[in-house]
C-alpha cells in the first residue's frame, strides 16, 4: 500500500499500490486526449482568440505617444504577458466542462462503479490535460508575439512564465471543477464562465498599468488574481527578471515578484482546500 | 450461499419514496431475475448494490463485501450493465474497452487478451473499431456488456438488458448470459419483461411499489399461486353493472376460486379455476342466465398472474399507469453526481 502526500489525497480512502493508480489516470488523461484530437476545434479556437487580440488590440494603440506607458514600452510588447495570462486563464476556466458532460450524460457513473484506487484520478486527470492545453496554447501565443517584435523570455524568463502558469492554471482548474460539481447543469457553468471571464481581463492589469485606473478599479485590479500572474510575466519579457523587485505598485502598498508568486500559491493551495469537501461528497 | 444480500433498505428521492423496506437474497450461482414495472424502484436497487447510491437505511453486503464500508471490493467483484449505455461518442469500442481495462487494473497483456476474446465472442468484430457516435442500441448493449465482462466478475449485473433491442442481438445477449451462468457466474437482471425473465431466471422476486412482493423460483411461484387462469368477456366491452352481475353468477360456481374484474380491460373478469373441467360448467351456468361469451381464454398461471395476485392489477396496467405519472427527467437529474 503507498500513500500519496499529494494535496488531494485524502479526499477519498486510497487503496491499491501507486502504479494502479498511475494505470488509472494516464488512462483517463488520454481518453481527454484522444477526444482533442478528433476534435481540436477547441484547441484551434483557444489559439486563434487570443491571436486576434494580440494583433487587433496590440495594433490598437500604436500611435500613442512614447509617454503612454511607463519606460516608454511598446503597447503590444505590454499586452503580450496580459495576453499569454488570459488564455491560460480561459482555458483553465474551461476544465470543469468535460466533467459537466461526463456528470449529465451519465459516463462519470461507469467511472464511479469501477474500483479506482482513488476518485481523484479523475480530477488529477482533467488536471494534466488542462495545463497540457493550457501551456500549449501560451507557447503559441508567445511564439506569435516573437514574431510579432514584441519580445522573448529568455530562458530563465522562460521558466518563471511556466511556473507563474503553472500556478494560475491549478487554481483556476480547481475553481472550474468545484463549479462543475456545484452547480447543476453544463448551461449554468457556462454563464459563469461567460460572467467571469472578461470582466476578470478588463479589472487585471492586462491591457492598461494601475496608474491609469480610477482609484476603485484600481484596488479591484490590485487584488485581482490575474495581475499577480500577469506583472512576473511582463517583468521576465523586459529582461533579466530579479523577483526581490517591486512589479506591482498596488494601492495598499508595494509587492514583489515574490509576492506575487506566494499570492498565487496561497491561492491555489486555498481552492484545493476549498473544492475538496464538494469532491469528498460527490465522488466518495 | 449467498452472494447479495439487501436487508430493509429505504431510499427516498425528495418526496418520493423509491424502496420501503426492501430486502432480497440472491443465491450463487444463479441467474436471478427482478421483475417489476418501471417505477417499482429496480433500478434505484441495483445502483444500491453497485455502490452508486448510498441507501437511506439498510444493510447492503455483496460477494461477501459490506457496500457502505467496503465498496471498492464490492465494485472489483461485479460487472454492472447499465440501463441507458453512457458510451464516449468519441471513442472508438475498442479505446473504450482499453479505457475500461485500465479502470479495472488489468495488466497489459491480460488486457488485450480478453478484449480480443470478448470482440470474437460478442461477434464485434467488424464495427469495434468505428467511433461509439455511430452504433445502433445492440451495438452499444454488446459494448456495454462486454466492458462488464472485461474482468471477469464473478456477479453480472444488468439492468433491463435487452429493452429496445432487435430479436439477434438480445438472443446473442440472452445465449452469452446462460454460458457464463454455465461457467458459475452468477447473473442478476432487472426486467419489466415477463419473457426475459421466464426464459433466463432460474430465481426471481417480483418488486412492487419499492418492496418484494414475491421471491422464489418461477416454477415454486406459479405453483404456489395454484390454479387455471380464465379471462372471460361476455361482450366486447361490457359496463361495470354487467361484469358485477357475471361475477356474482359465477363466484360460487363448483371449482371457481376467485374472479376478479380487471377495470382496466374494458370489465373483463380474471378467474382462478381447479383446472379445464370447470369450463363446461361455466359456459352452461352463463348460458342459462343468457350471457352470451364474446370471449373465453384458458391459461396455466403465469408470472404476470404472480403479480396481479400480489397487487391486483396487471404488469401492463402497472406500467402504463406509471408511465403518466412518472418524471423521466427529474429521476434522470436527481440520479447525477
Amino acid at each position: 500500500m503507498a500513500s500519496s502526500s499529494s494535496l488531494l489525497s485524502p479526499v477519498v480512502g486510497y487503496k491499491g499500490s501507486l502504479s494502479d493508480q498511475i494505470q488509472e489516470t494516464l488512462a483517463l488523461t488520454r481518453r481527454l486526449f484522444i477526444q482533442l484530437r478528433r476534435r481540436p476545434s477547441t484547441l484551434i479556437a483557444g489559439i486563434l482568440q487570443p491571436l486576434i487580440w494580440l494583433i487587433l488590440f496590440g495594433a490598437l494603440f500604436t500611435n500613442a505617444p512614447d509617454i503612454f506607458l511607463p519606460g516608454g514600452m511598446e503597447y503590444g510588447r505590454f499586452l503580450g504577458a496580459g495576453v499569454i495570462v488570459f488564455t491560460a486563464f480561459s482555458g483553465a476556466l474551461n476544465a470543469g466542462l468535460p466533467v459537466m458532460f461526463d456528470r449529465e450524460f451519465g459516463f462519470l457513473n461507469r467511472l464511479l462503479v469501477a474500483p479506482l484506487c482513488s476518485r481523484n484520478s479523475i480530477v488529477f486527470a482533467s488536471i494534466i490535460y488542462i495545463t497540457a492545453l493550457s501551456l500549449l496554447q501560451s507557447l503559441a501565443i508567445m511564439a506569435t508575439a516573437f514574431v510579432l517584435g514584441y519580445g522573448w523570455p529568455g530562458l530563465t524568463g522562460l521558466l518563471i512564465v511556466l511556473v507563474t502558469l503553472l500556478l494560475l492554471v491549478f487554481a483556476v482548474t480547481a475553481l472550474s471543477l468545484g463549479l462543475a460539481f456545484a452547480l447543476p447543469g453544463h448551461i449554468e457553468l457556462i454563464a459563469v464562465i461567460f460572467v467571469a471571464n472578461l470582466p476578470l481581463l478588463f479589472a487585471s492589469t492586462a491591457l492598461a498599468p494601475i496608474s491609469y485606473m480610477p482609484a476603485w478599479l484600481g484596488w479591484l485590479a490590485a487584488i485581482n488574481p490575474l495581475t499577480f500572474a500577469i506583472e512576473p510575466i511582463r517583468a521576465a519579457y523586459a529582461g533579466p527578471l530579479d523577483l526581490h523587485l517591486v512589479l506591482l505598485h498596488a494601492p495598499y502598498g508595494d509587492v514583489s515578484g515574490y509576492g506575487c508568486l506566494s499570492v498565487l500559491i496561497g491561492l491555489t493551495i486555498g481552492l484545493f482546500l476549498m473544492i475538496r469537501p464538494l469532491l469528498n461528497r460527490k465522488l466518495a | 450461499m449467498l452472494v447479495i444480500e439487501l436487508k430493509d433498505l429505504d431510499k427516498s428521492y425528495g418526496a418520493v419514496k423509491a424502496l420501503k423496506g426492501l430486502s432480497l437474497k440472491v443465491p450463487k450461482g444463479s441467474i436471478f431475475g427482478l421483475l417489476g414495472p418501471n417505477g417499482a424502484g429496480k433500478t434505484t436497487t441495483l445502483r444500491i448494490l453497485c455502490t452508486l447510491l448510498a441507501p437511506d437505511t439498510g444493510e447492503v453486503s455483496v460477494a461477501g463485501f459490506n457496500a457502505l464500508t467496503d465498496p471498492r471490493s464490492v465494485r472489483q467483484s461485479l460487472g454492472y450493465v447499465a440501463q441507458e449505455v453512457a458510451i464516449d461518442k468519441i471513442l472508438t469500442g475498442r479505446e473504450l474497452l482499453e479505457l475500461q481495462g485500465d479502470l479495472y487494473h488489468l495488466r497489459f497483456e491480460e488486457k488485450e487478451g480478453r478484449i480480443e476474446e470478448l470482440i470474437s465472442k460478442l461477434e464485434m468484430e467488424e464495427w469495434i473499431d468505428r467511433r461509439c457516435g455511430t452504433y445502433s442500441g445492440g451495438m452499444r448493449r454488446r459494448l456495454d456488456l462486454a466492458s462488464g465482462l472485461l474482468h471477469q466478475p464473478q456477479l453480472l449485473v444488468l439492468d433491463e438488458p435487452t429493452v429496445g433491442l432487435d430479436i439477434e442481438s438480445r438472443s446473442t445477449i440472452w445465449q452469452l448470459l446462460r454460458e457464463l451462468n454455465d461457467k458459475g457466474t452468477t447473473v442478476l437482471l432487472s426486467s419489466h419483461y415477463l419473457e426475459e425473465v421466464e426464459a433466463l431466471s432460474n430465481q426471481l422476486a417480483i418488486i412492487d411499489a419499492g418492496k418484494v412482493i414475491a421471491q422464489g423460483s418461477p416454477e415454486d411461484l406459479k405453483r404456489q399461486l395454484g390454479g387455471d387462469r380464465v379471462t372471460l368477456k361476455v361482450r366486447e366491452f361490457s359496463d361495470k353493472n354487467e361484469s358485477e352481475a357475471v361475477r356474482d353468477l359465477l363466484k360460487n360456481l363448483d371449482g371457481v376460486r376467485q374472479v376478479v374484474i380487471n377495470n382496466a380491460q374494458g370489465f373483463s373478469l380474471n378467474l382462478v379455476v381447479d383446472d379445464e373441467n370447470v369450463l363446461p360448467h361455466l359456459r352452461e351456468k352463463l348460458d342459462r342466465a343468457n350471457f352470451k361469451v364474446f370471449a373465453l381464454s384458458h391459461s396455466r398461471p403465469s408470472l404476470d398472474d404472480v403479480y396481479l395476485q400480489a397487487t391486483g392489477r396487471t404488469l401492463l396496467d402497472a406500467e402504463l399507469d406509471v408511465a403518466s405519472k412518472r418524471d423521466v427527467k427529474l429521476e434522470s437529474k436527481k440520479a447525477m453526481r
